[in-house]
């Protein structure tokens, strides 16, 4: 199947003759399949925001291209705006964003954008505040009077309202308490398995990002340093930590566990798949 | 376009011009402020520039960040120039074309009044550009110390300019990133009258007046958890001291102003 998504030796330099000139991202090349939930995960400064900020033309590479299903977003500069309507893009803090009287109309500026109107913008905007956990009640709040949490909610259902084919998301669980961050995580689970929509989720949390992903991406100083399912990528600890990366807390566990000398694959990410290595490892040994 | 705000902008460095004490700086910017307004010869702006010129090499600042300083003020230039090319009253007329008529001295009072604007913005952006906002409110506060025995809240200004300054950096950061989220959510900035125009803007000015409410409050609360309480008895972290450099510095910069003024005498 064709990717979703084609990103092809993307460079993007900042402050181009200035003394502050340096390359946020430098011949990137990856690809986004259709349908997937994908992880992307780096140190500050290795060029995350910079890529997120070119799938949806918001940014134009120096050089490179990105292609949305097979074609180039900047072949026609003027449409860039459908292009934006079809990956969007939920920015870091995004509650920043909110502006309008009521929850509901904040909800449908971007719907509305796109033209819609009437029955389809309310089913657009009520889905989406459902999505995300968005009492009806609130809707015709001022989201000023939110909390913080509430209010991010409110701020991605207002991308997710524009049902845009790919959705990115920066971050969108910083600075929310655990238990925020796990309901929120549980909201954009379910939209991906009811939507089967892609997802491409910024984090630098390995362990958010090895529960939730099905493929993981990894950054370092503006190159690709590793992609592959999460037992691929964990499977080379070695090389993330070198990277200054962290690995998820279970496979931190396994790979002392290792060091001890049981056989346990390093690989394992998952509460549930170290306690079934954890227990094949018994029953094996109690058989001898 | 936000990107063209070079207000307040420092570029750090470690030239002569950079190591001046600020006061010096300050002072050449109002002696050359003063010079250029006395200036009236094509002679006098000739060697005005030259000193921009001369300065502008010795801080190692580019002259295209220079240049891109003007290209906010580029429609007054030009409002500027035009009024003065076809309004000047009197004078030798070179073209007269119906109603429209220009002037030996509208063409001079034109090229004159445009040079001045663009010396006097490079003048002081090139000030901007070689001291640190803080040391520059500091050594303002310095400066204007005298006043305070007429009452005048000198640190208090000093202190809001420097907040001022302070905050321009981080202001058009915020700003440019609720533009950018507002763009992801098919916003639309450019295109449309007017009216249109203006009504796009309000998705980007709530949110940063919101933004700007919670920054002041917790720049007070930040600012009072640390005993601030004006400027009484306060002392400086760097304390500004005139060196060997700065006496150059001045008696140069006072030698070509009282140069440009004694040159209104021989010129008519």
């Amino acid at each position: 199947m064709e990717p979703i998504l084609q990103i092809q030796h993307l460079t993007h330099t900042y402050g181009v003759g200035t003394p502050f000139q340096r390359s946020a991202v430098e011949d990137m090349s990856f690809d986004v399949r259709d349908g997937e939930f994908l992880g992307v995960i780096g140190h500050t400064g290795s060029g995350k925001s910079t890529l997120i900020q070119h799938l949806n033309g918001l940014l134009r590479p120096t050089s490179g291209r990105v292609l949305l299903r097979g074609k180039d977003i900047w072949a026609e500069p003027k449409k860039i705006r459908d292009v934006r309507f079809q990956v969007g893009l939920v920015f870091q803090y995004p509650e920043y964003q909110l502006f309008e009287e009521t929850v509901y109309k904040d909800i449908a500026f971007g719907p509305t954008n796109q033209g819609l109107t009437g029955a389809e913008l309310d089913r657009r905007v009520r889905e989406a505040a459902r999505l995300v956990g968005v009492r009806d009640d609130q809707l015709d709040k001022s989201p000023f009077e939110l909390s913080g949490g509430q209010k991010r909610r409110v701020a991605l259902a207002g991308v997710m309202a524009m049902e845009p084919e790919v959705l990115v998301l920066d971050e969108p669980t910083a600075g929310l308490d655990p238990a925020g961050r796990e309901n929120l995580m549980a909201n954009i689970r379910d939209y991906h398995r009811n939507k089967k929509r892609t997802i491409i989720l910024v984090s630098h949390s390995m362990d958010e990002i090895a529960r939730n992903v099905d493929r993981i991406l990894v950054l370092k100083s503006g190159h690709v340093l590793l992609q592959g399912t999460p037992a691929e990528v964990f499977a080379r600890a070695e090389e993330l930590l070198s990277a200054g990366l962290d690995v998820p807390q279970v496979t931190r566990v396994a790979r002392a566990l290792r060091e001890r000398g049981l056989a346990i694959d390093p690989a394992v990410y998952t509460v549930e798949a170290l306690e079934r290595e954890l227990t094949a490892l018994r029953e094996g040994g109690a058989s001898c | 376009m936000l990107k063209d705000i070079t207000l307040g902008q420092y570029f750090p460095g470690d030239t002569l011009a950079h190591k001046l004490d600020p006061r010096t700086k300050i002072l050449l910017v109002v002696f050359y402020i003063v010079a250029l307004f006395c200036a009236k010869s094509l002679l006098a702006y000739g060697i005005l520039a030259l000193v921009l010129a001369v300065c502008v090499r010795i801080s190692k600042v580019g002259l295209k960040s220079l240049v891109r300083g003007l290209k906010p003020v580029v429609f007054i230039l030009i409002f500027t120039g035009v009024l003065n090319l076809f309004f000047t009253p009197g004078g030798h007329t070179l073209v007269q074309w119906g109603v429209v008529r220009i002037s030996a001295e509208g063409l001079r009072n034109a090229v004159f009044m445009v040079l001045r604007i663009m010396l006097l913005i490079m003048g002081t952006f090139l000030m901007t550009y070689t001291t640190s906002p803080i040391s520059l409110t500091d050594g303002l506060e310095r400066l204007l110390n005298g006043l305070k025995k007429l009452h005048v809240p000198v640190h208090e200004l000093a202190m809001i300019m420097s907040i001022a300054l302070r905050f321009i950096p981080t202001l058009i950061e915020e700003t440019d990133k609720i533009m950018s989220a507002q763009k992801a959510r098919g916003a639309d900035f450019e295109s449309g009258n007017v009216i249109q125009k203006a009504r796009a803007l309000i998705p980007i000015l709530v949110p940063l007046f919101v933004s700007a409410i919670r920054r002041a409050e917790e720049l007070a609360v930040a600012m009072e958890c640390r005993c601030y309480h004006g400027g009484e008895g306060r002392t400086k972290l760097h304390v500004l001291k005139y060196e060997g450099r700065d006496l150059i510095a001045l008696t140069l910069g006072v030698l070509i102003t009282a140069g440009i003024i004694a040159l209104r005498q021989f010129t008519v």
